[in-house]
């Protein structure tokens, strides 16, 4: 392993969030996915340097983290734009015009589903259902949905993207990236086991 | 119109803009089930939960008592909410954990109790950006006012709960995937048996897994009595249930509407649901219970909305998704997308989905594109017969999980219901419908 804990490229606000995630499961690996999701905030994928330290800190190689990330579609094993456009095509959306839709977005970027514009601003991406299709067609920005999508709705959401007009709606990357929990566990195994415990001769004699 | 004067069980807050925080939770009834519930036995708590016959909200149907009644004796048990909603044109439980999360949280705390969890895990579907940002919220609250942690309420039961977020993969969905999730893995789904995560579940431990709209019954259960539950509904199916009613209808969205005594025809065509197909065009077909579920015609407008009624018709409830297809559709372009949809989120381990997926999905897409020949309607029902054999319903497994047998439901449905309109697209060398 080439990066320890704290060696630099993930930021110290990240490691520390970090720890306090492995402290919420019996098993540090369990915190793999919502660290991975930590790196990406900051630098939008997974580079090999954040995998490098991640790796260091859930106690895996670097191959393991990169095996179980690259599964997963929210976690990016290459670089992504400022915004990642995700366009349901799923059956919902593609029965009110995901489709047309798509086509109009590619157009309007100059940029195919899968790739990132020239300018690094945005990566589009096809995706399968995103679960708001009571607002069909629907898309998601850095993960934050955006219903009843027109063309003309699309560009003024770009035109407000490229403006910087809409950071409090669309946050950076990250869908942790407003999820803060106050505190870790509160309770310790022993309290758990001994609670159980009176429960369960309570229970076996017949109270 | 026979829509019922059920009462709203889980859906009793969304009319208020702040229905996610804890302010307005206890303003209307908020953690009175949790308080009811441990003030008694967990036994009783779970005997009352195994009365109601709560059927799982998830896909499998199965009943939240009798999975709970399942878990092995040890020291340690788990509870893990399944919030991983990925089916397609499901959209429900985003909309409990978006909007009533504490809701989520008190079912949790009950079922913990009942089951006498050690510590509780809430997966959230990680494309939920607000969604979890909703429930670690509330949870947060929820440890402020004494409902979670130590001795909560001074019953001298304590409990953790940890929200924990996927990362994209339909199949997380799959319980036993889910729990290799939560271990920090790819979503590979175990080998059965054992069938139940009941019996070696999460870290190998006895685990119980439950879907989110079924938890969020419960502090509704606890408060209002299992006979008040029973008295809604029919049969099995007793209670309220959330539908997902998408694709070509006036108002797509989510309902609660009592079961059996609903029928797919209130749902989509009555004003105060789904409000008709826009157009006034008619109806060609419905998928009940997500893209894994066989379809259904006009003909099967009247059937209840009810778990065994619907299966005895040969599909299913499923996740509680109906998508309307009216007469403008493209029964081949249907199939095809959630055929692609199967193909891309395949796992990968069993070779009769990875492969049989991909097969369907090019044979389907060069149909629809006009390449397509004559022996491809036969050639899709003989790879469809390879992944689940007989193409019946239910149907016949070749996999470890129901993702491969659940890929020829759709195939199956437009070639037994539309098979002109698949050799309509092979002499014309192309779609009819543009």
């Amino acid at each position: 392993m080439s990066s320890a804990p704290g060696s630099g490229h993930l930021s110290a606000d990240i490691v520390t969030r970090a720890r306090e995630l492995i402290g919420l499961y019996p098993h540090p690996r369990s915190a793999l996915i919502p660290i991975c999701h930590l790196a990406q905030e900051q630098d939008g994928w997974l580079s090999p340097e954040a995998i490098d330290e991640i790796a260091a800190l859930v106690g895996l190689t670097p191959a393991e983290v990169l095996g179980t990330a690259s599964f997963y579609e929210m976690l990016h094993t290459e670089p992504v734009g400022t915004y990642v456009i995700s366009v349901c095509t799923n059956i919902a959306c593609m029965l009110r015009g995901a489709y047309e839709l798509l086509d109009h977005i590619q157009d309007t970027l100059d940029v195919r589903a899968g790739a990132t514009t020239a300018d690094g601003m945005f990566t589009l991406e096809e995706a399968e259902c995103i679960a708001d299709c009571g607002r069909a067609p629907c898309l998601a920005v850095n993960h934050r949905f955006v219903g009843d999508v027109t063309p003309q709705s699309f560009d003024s959401l770009v035109d407000g993207l490229r403006a910087g007009t809409m950071s409090d709606d669309i946050p950076r990357h990250g869908t942790l990236v407003r999820v803060r929990r106050q505190g870790g566990l509160r309770v310790d195994d022993a309290t758990i086991r001994a609670e159980r415990e009176t429960a369960a001769a309570k229970a076996t004699g017949g109270a | 119109m026979t829509i019922t004067e059920a009462p709203r069980i889980v859906t009793s807050r969304l009319e208020h803009e702040d229905s996610h925080t804890l302010e307005r939770y206890l303003a209307t009834g908020g953690y009175e089930g949790l308080r009811k519930a441990l003030s008694m036995s967990p036994e009783d708590v779970a005997h009352e939960v195994d009365a109601v016959s709560l059927l799982g909200r998830g896909g499998a149907g199965f009943p939240a008592g009798r999975k709970w009644s399942m878990l092995r004796k040890a020291a340690t048990t788990y509870l893990v909410v399944n919030g991983d909603e990925s089916e397609p044109a499901t959209f429900k439980d985003h909309l409990l954990v978006e909007r009533d999360p504490h809701q989520l949280i008190e079912g949790v705390l009950i079922a913990a109790y009942a089951i006498q969890a050690t510590r509780a895990f809430i997966y959230v579907r990680g494309e939920f950006a607000l969604g979890l940002e909703r429930v670690q919220s509330a949870l947060n609250d929820a440890y402020e006012h004494g409902a979670v942690g130590r001795d909560i309420f001074g019953s001298g039961f304590s409990i953790d709960v940890v929200v924990h977020p996927g990362a994209g993969a339909y199949i997380c969905g799959e319980e036993t995937a889910l729990l290799e999730s939560l271990e920090g893995k790819r979503g590979f789904p175990r080998i059965k048996p054992p069938y139940f995560p009941a019996a070696i579940g999460l870290y190998g431990e006895p685990t119980v897994v439950n879907n989110v709209e079924t938890l969020s019954n419960l502090p509704w259960v606890m408060i209002n009595g299992s006979e008040a539950f029973t008295a809604l509904g029919g049969g099995r199916s007793t209670g309220t249930r959330l539908f997902a009613l998408a694709g070509h209808v006036r108002n797509p969205g989510v309902y609660e509407v009592e079961m059996v005594k609903t029928t797919f025809r209130d749902l989509v065509f009555a004003p105060v649901l789904g409000g008709g197909i826009p157009g006034d065009r008619e109806l060609k077909a419905i998928i009940p219970g997500g893209v894994s579920a066989p379809w259904f015609g006009p003909e099967h407008l009247d059937l209840p909305l009810g778990q065994d009624e619907v299966g005895e018709a040969g599909s299913m409830l499923g996740s509680g998704s109906i998508v309307v297809m009216d007469d403008t559709t493209c029964v081949v372009r249907a199939a095809w997308r959630i055929t692609r949809f199967f193909w891309r989120e395949s796992c990968g381990q069993c070779t009769p989905c990875r492969e049989g997926s991909g097969w369907l999905e090019k044979i389907l897409r060069r149909i629809e594109d006009g390449d397509g020949r004559e022996a491809d309607v036969d050639l899709l029902m003989d790879v469809c017969d390879n992944l689940a054999p007989g193409v019946s319903w239910p149907p016949q497994q070749t996999t470890i999980c129901v993702l491969g047998s659940s890929i020829p439901s759709s195939i199956a449905s437009a070639i037994r219901m539309f098979r002109d309109e698949f050799l309509v697209h092979v002499k014309d060398g192309g779609c009819p419908y543009g």
